[in-house]
């Protein structure tokens, strides 16, 4: 599920999936080169977008918002957006069946998306850069256990872990910040993995290794500085990769429990009045295409200004 | 060659064990199926003769090793929602429909995101090329369960093109196979774009340019074969991600699949079905990763003959 932008092998080649990614990787970057010259300004549309939808909603929804967001006014049940007929300058986007008003529920819906995934990238990031980390150096048995971790992890069937998991003990933030980070964490083992292998081999490295330096202190002050720019733009397309996991399980009631107001779930609660009260699970689905689709766009940015290779050349 | 099919078999396999013993202990430690299914007035020494039917009396890892062996011989238990059929027949019921529905969109996925990956990269920077990046920024960033309500409001109900659930006939197959390959086609679209642009630019393509050889040849033999390797390794998990999507797309269109049937055995806490389900996809990823690795073989010789992949 991880595997949006851009799709990891999930088949494992020992030994090899580091280096593919590493060749595609520069494939990308040369042949964006041109294109990145002559427009590496910052997509300011899509930053505009992750501020404004997703980090000051999460951050200022109690004082940027009037309604309640968990108890609405049932007599203002399905309100219309303010443009429409039947729509009223109280609630901006409609409310729904609840009489819940949607533009209230969008903004604390940010706030949800927004610690599901800075928590599980957190604990992804950390759990899998040290795995990473130190199968790329280390190599041998280390290595091969695990690559083979990385490799099973992607098979798993998490929705169905997911749904048995919801099944027996219920939805809860707990439960979906476990199974999400359990997802995440090999992405970021494989990708790390890979750059240590290739930074293993400079001569830097070498040279620290003859000055005496033990590994944890290369792997902390050589190879991380090396690959924090690969984290920083792995973490930035995960973001949008977590959101949608965490909005596709709450939409199949296995994410987030309601009455909380989780964008997946908000787009589930209106799926059976979408002939009549459409706003109910439009809005919301439009507020996660625009943020995954912003921060794609950011994270594409970022790789193209962050990544040494390109600065050397370009 | 052999050597290398057989480690990536025995990885798979280890893979396998390792979901098996996962699945069966999340599904058990987290609740007692007798709580769900067992009628609230059953008498307690019919409880305990349902317990003992199923097993539930022995202790977890002889339930395991019991599990495991039985699932080899292809036997994954009663089902518990369905007491009359196995869990094996029920997924077997429903599993031709989601395979469908899987060819379906793989073959949507393949004919529309390699061409147009191709022709992204052919003619860059025209219409055609701004129009595939801009889909292919879509496809991967809009959340299927919502493009599905979304189809179904538009295309279903207010135009009547094709029906909102089940199956009746190709017309159902036409929204849900579009939604499960939009992501894999988007993904398919960049991969091949770039690798495409990387092999136009190589010295081959321009000694061929050279040698005059006509233009369409030196786009599919000089230019697509190399650039075909990349994508390959990323099939696997751009499959794995439309695997998951399916799941979901099952649910939105009442598609009586594997997706929807996890769901309602999830929801009754139906053990054997789940476990089974998710034997069976792990068993699917695991076989197709060892396909797309013995393919990558066949295409490198690199592999193949034991060395140390690229650069």
């Amino acid at each position: 599920m991880s595997l949006r932008n851009p799709p990891r092998p999930a088949g494992g080649l020992p030994g090899t999936e580091a280096s593919d990614m590493d060749e595609l990787g520069r494939h990308r970057h040369r042949s964006m080169l041109r294109w990145a010259r002559r427009s590496n300004r910052p997509p300011w549309l899509s930053i505009f977008i992750v501020l404004f939808v997703l980090v000051l909603p999460a951050l200022l929804a109690d004082l940027i918002t009037v309604h309640d967001p968990l108890r609405g006014v049932l007599g203002d049940r399905l309100t219309p957006p303010v443009w429409l007929e039947g729509g009223s300058t109280t609630y901006f986007l409609g409310t729904d069946k609840q009489g819940r008003d949607i533009l209230t529920r969008i903004i604390f819906g940010a706030r949800i998306s927004l610690t599901v995934s800075t928590l599980t990238i957190l604990i992804g990031a950390v759990v899998g850069s040290t795995l990473g980390l130190l199968a790329g150096y280390f190599g041998g048995w280390i290595d091969r256990i695990v690559s083979w971790m990385i490799d099973t992890f992607l098979s798993l069937p998490h929705v169905l872990l997911a749904l048995v998991i919801v099944a027996a003990i219920g939805p809860s933030f707990v439960t979906i910040i476990a199974i999400i980070a359990v997802t995440i964490w090999a992405s970021f083992a494989r990708q790390v993995r890979g750059e240590t292998l290739s930074v293993r081999e400079t001569e830097y490295v070498a040279r620290a290794r003859v000055a005496g330096a033990p590994p944890w202190r290369i792997l902390l002050r050589h190879v991380l500085p090396n690959i924090a720019n690969t984290l920083i733009v792995l973490a930035t397309l995960q973001v949008g990769v977590v959101i949608l996991e965490e909005s596709s399980l709450s939409f199949i009631g296995a994410g987030i429990p309601r009455p909380n107001p989780s964008w997946g779930v908000m787009v589930a609660d209106g799926r059976d009045q979408i002939l009549t009260s459409w706003w109910v699970s439009f809005f919301p689905g439009l507020a996660i295409l625009l943020v995954v689709l912003s921060l794609n766009l950011l994270g594409d940015w970022l790789r193209d200004f962050l990544d040494p290779k390109m600065r050397q050349r370009g | 060659m052999a050597r290398y099919i057989v480690i990536n078999a025995v990885r798979g396999l280890l893979t396998l064990f390792a979901v098996s013993v996962l699945v069966f202990f999340l599904a058990r430690l987290t609740g007692d199926p007798l709580d769900v299914l067992a009628p609230v007035d059953m008498s307690r020494e019919d409880e305990e003769a349902l317990r003992a039917q199923w097993g539930l009396d022995r202790t977890l890892p002889e339930q395991y090793f019991a599990f495991l062996g039985n699932a080899m011989k292809g036997d994954f238990g009663p089902s518990f929602k369905y007491p009359t059929e196995t869990a094996g027949s029920v997924i077997l019921d429903r599993l031709p429909n989601s395979i469908k529905l899987g060819v379906v969109s793989t073959i949507l996925t393949l004919v529309i995101g390699v061409p147009l990956g191709i022709l992204s990269a052919v003619r860059r920077g025209s219409l055609v090329d701004r129009v595939a990046k801009g889909f292919a920024l879509f496809g991967q960033s809009v959340p299927e369960f919502w493009l599905a309500i979304i189809l179904i409001w538009f295309v279903a109900v207010r135009w009547h093109v094709v029906p909102t659930s089940g199956i009746t006939g190709w017309r159902s197959y036409v929204l849900p196979s579009i939604v499960i390959s939009i992501f894999g086609i988007a993904a398919l679209l960049r991969l091949f774009r770039s690798a495409m642009l990387e092999t136009m630019g190589s010295e081959y393509v321009k000694l061929a340019r050279l040698k005059g050889v006509s233009e369409l040849k030196v786009i599919w033999k000089h230019a697509l074969k190399p650039a075909s390797i990349a994508p390959l390794t990323f099939f696997g998990g751009i499959v794995v991600r439309m695997l998951t999507g399916a799941t979901v797309v099952e649910i939105v269109f009442s598609w009586p699949g594997a997706g929807l049937l996890a769901y309602e055995a999830a929801n009754a806490r139906d053990f054997p079905v789940v476990q089974a389900l998710a034997l069976f996809t792990a068993a699917a990823i695991v076989i197709m990763n060892l396909l797309i690795d013995i393919a990558y073989a066949y295409v490198d010789p690199r592999v193949r003959l034991g060395q140390k992949a690229v650069v």
